[in-house]
């Protein structure tokens, strides 16, 4: 007992004087994920808060465009700049880019009047018999000319559709006002009353989105909830450049030479190291979720929420930093340079990163690589945070990704002794 | 039979991926008590001889025995018996002298209280007491040997492994290293030593072996070996029974 009390005591020594190692292994996932989070939180407030600079040029100059207008407007989606109705399609493009708008539309001249003239034909149709070919002939001719939207390119598909569908929506609003009113004015011969418009209008049937996790809890994910257990996984996993080339210094380091001829299996070393930075990996938790707490929210961030389930929460820390410190001394073992363990190490775990879905979200990966993914452990580390952090699971719900988790770092720590048995290390 | 200390019989050993034979059938018997020099030019074998026998590398035949025991079964009995001083620094530069005598010391299966003992010892000795607390990485050259031999003796070994001990210090540390194995050697330790000081194997050493190409070329008391070849000094008998051209 007392040979692991003095080689833990070594090895912490040596790490504490590693100032580099430390740096890499705190400051750097620390910046990495308040980097993250923060160009997160602000993509998320761009969808969900930030107004959309938007150019309307109204070729129109009857009353319908501008309630169209004003209802875009009351979508609360965009910040409207109104131009010129003269002004060319080239010029208006020409606008989107001096006046840094993602979206410009231009309704044309006869927008009012159309619309108009297909709410007194639909009105029409609805109180005639509208299976007559006059009838059809009168709603093609009455559509117009449509409304058009440019669009900067740098804006995703999915929001493009959103905000069309805003869009649309906003429209059709406008539509159903003009054939309302056409059809009341049909039936009673005088103007649709503003309260019952209104009523019929706006009184509709809404969607009321409800997050639901498996503790029953309603609060709503955000970036920090999403990247905090993420970027903590790609930390623990990180000590790699640490640990994996801290097992190459000592193998090609003298001292080695003396371990190998004393009386004590050099296994003991490398549980020793196990032991160190399986604690640094706890600690490196520990910090990223408490700038999650304390930090987050006196940068502008959303705070962390810590799952209720904190045993678990800890369980599935110390699995994720052991199968870490495992798959770092499995390169320190094989690598026979410190450049070797380094370089292999980084870029190996950024892949297996992006496999995890730590870099990507596993939902969005092609169906080909989700066998892949199931080979990382970072994406089982990932899953059982996530169980944690955002289905407010317990440890039943993170047992399932524990397994796989222990699975793969048995198999690690097996390859790892074969070939210190091969090497007649042990 | 049971004073011999270390005993080699028909060693045959090369390097893997290598045809050609570092040992053949080579045989040594040094005795408890002995100061065995193992001296011979660059890429004699010096180095290659001492890792076998401390079990650093496996050989294919033969057996390497330290009192009476074989040293292939790598049992923690047999390691506890040797002590090794190799030529490379063998020690943790981040840590002080202190920190690596008291982690080397666990290591060699010593109890706390011992190693405390031997810690303040070792330092008294090797003239570092002063700078126990401080990183090894600053030490100059000889101070970096003289913890390397502490080291090496830390759990009191019955026979001590040096190899090239003295290289690259200056005289003080030299004659204070050669000092301290003599007086080691008084307490019991065998002392089995290589270098290419041949005047300080001559300070040091009551019995010689040379060996060249993996082969024992003479061997025997100093004053016989010089008698033997009607020579005046080591460096004489060297050249004369390895020759003058270059090894490496």
């Amino acid at each position: 007992m007392y040979k692991l009390w003095a080689t833990l005591i070594k090895d912490i020594k040596i790490l504490l004087r590693d100032k580099v190692g430390l740096t890499l292994m705190f400051v750097m996932p620390i910046l990495l994920v308040i980097v993250i989070t923060s160009l997160q939180a602000s993509t998320f407030e761009l969808v969900n808060e930030n107004k959309l600079p938007l150019i309307i040029c109204n070729r129109d100059s009857g009353d319908i465009s501008g309630q169209f207008i004003t209802a875009i407007s009351k979508t609360g989606m965009s910040e409207i700049t109104d131009v010129p109705k003269n002004l060319t399609t080239d010029q208006v493009s020409s606008l989107m880019h001096e006046k840094d708008a993602l979206i410009a539309i231009i309704i044309p001249q006869d927008f009012s009047s159309k619309i108009i003239e297909k709410a007194k034909s639909v009105s029409s149709k609805a109180l005639n018999d509208f299976t007559s070919e006059e009838d059809k002939t009168i709603s093609k001719n009455t559509i117009g000319e449509s409304v058009t939207m440019f669009y900067n390119p740098v804006l995703q598909d999915s929001y493009l559709k959103s905000i069309n569908g805003a869009f649309l929506s906003a429209l059709q609003l406008v539509e159903s006002k003009q054939i309302l009113n056409a059809i009341y004015f049909s039936l009673n011969n005088t103007k649709l009353p503003t309260a019952l418009e209104q009523d019929i209008l706006t009184n509709k049937v809404k969607i009321n989105p409800i997050p639901i996790s498996k503790n029953g809890s309603k609060s709503i994910p955000n970036a920090t909830q999403h990247n905090i257990p993420a970027w903590t996984i790609f930390a623990m996993f990180f000590v790699v450049t640490s640990l994996g080339s801290s097992v190459v210094k000592e193998k090609l380091s003298g001292s080695f030479v003396r371990l190998k001829t004393l009386p004590t299996n050099y296994l003991l070393s490398l549980f020793s190291k196990q032991i160190t930075y399986l604690g640094v990996c706890l600690l490196q938790a520990a910090v990223i979720f408490s700038l999650g707490i304390w930090l987050f929210p006196r940068l502008g961030l959303p705070p962390l929420h810590l799952p209720s389930d904190l045993v678990s929460l800890f369980i599935v820390s110390l699995f994720s930093g052991w199968c870490a410190v495992s798959y770092a001394i499995c390169i320190g073992i094989f690598a026979k340079t410190q450049e070797q363990a380094n370089g292999f190490g980084a870029v190996s775990i950024v892949i297996l990163a992006a496999l995890g879905g730590i870099l990507v979200p596993s939902f969005a990966m092609p169906n080909s690589f989700h066998l892949l993914m199931k080979i990382s452990p970072l994406h089982w580390c990932l899953e059982s945070y996530y169980d944690l952090f955002l289905e407010g699971g317990n440890f039943k719900d993170v047992l399932k990704n524990i397994f796989p988790i222990i699975g793969i770092t048995l198999i690690i720590q097996i390859i790892a002794l074969i070939k210190l048995k091969k090497n007649q290390i042990i | 039979m049971d004073n011999i200390a270390l005993s080699i019989e028909n060693l045959t050993f090369n390097y893997p991926g290598q045809t050609a034979k570092c040992f053949s059938d080579f045989n040594l018997k040094i005795t408890e008590g002995e100061r065995f020099g193992l001296l011979g030019p660059n890429g004699a074998g010096k180095t290659t001889l001492m890792n076998l026998i401390t079990g650093l590398l496996p050989f294919q035949k033969g057996s390497i025995k330290l009192f009476g025991n074989e040293i292939k079964n790598k049992n923690k009995s047999v390691k506890k018996l040797f002590g090794f001083v190799p030529q490379d620094f063998s020690f943790y530069q981040e840590l002080s002298p202190k920190e690596n005598l008291e982690f080397f010391g666990a290591w060699a299966g010593l109890s706390k209280n011992e190693i405390k003992e031997r810690i303040i010892e070792l330092l008294e000795i090797t003239g570092l007491t002063s700078v126990k607390n401080q990183p090894i990485a600053e030490f100059s050259g000889g101070m970096k040997r003289r913890i390397n031999l502490a080291i090496g003796v830390i759990h009191r070994p019955r026979i001590l492994f040096l190899d090239e001990p003295t290289v690259g210090v200056d005289v003080q540390s030299r004659l204070s290293i050669i000092s301290y194995l003599k007086e080691l050697n008084n307490t019991g330790t065998t002392l089995v030593y290589t270098s290419h000081q041949l005047n300080e194997a001559e300070l040091l050493c009551n019995n010689i072996a040379l060996i060249d190409e993996g082969k024992i070329v003479a061997g025997g008391t100093l004053e016989s070996l010089l008698a033997n070849h009607n020579e005046n000094g080591l460096e004489g008998l060297f050249l004369n029974l390895t020759g003058k051209t270059f090894r490496d």
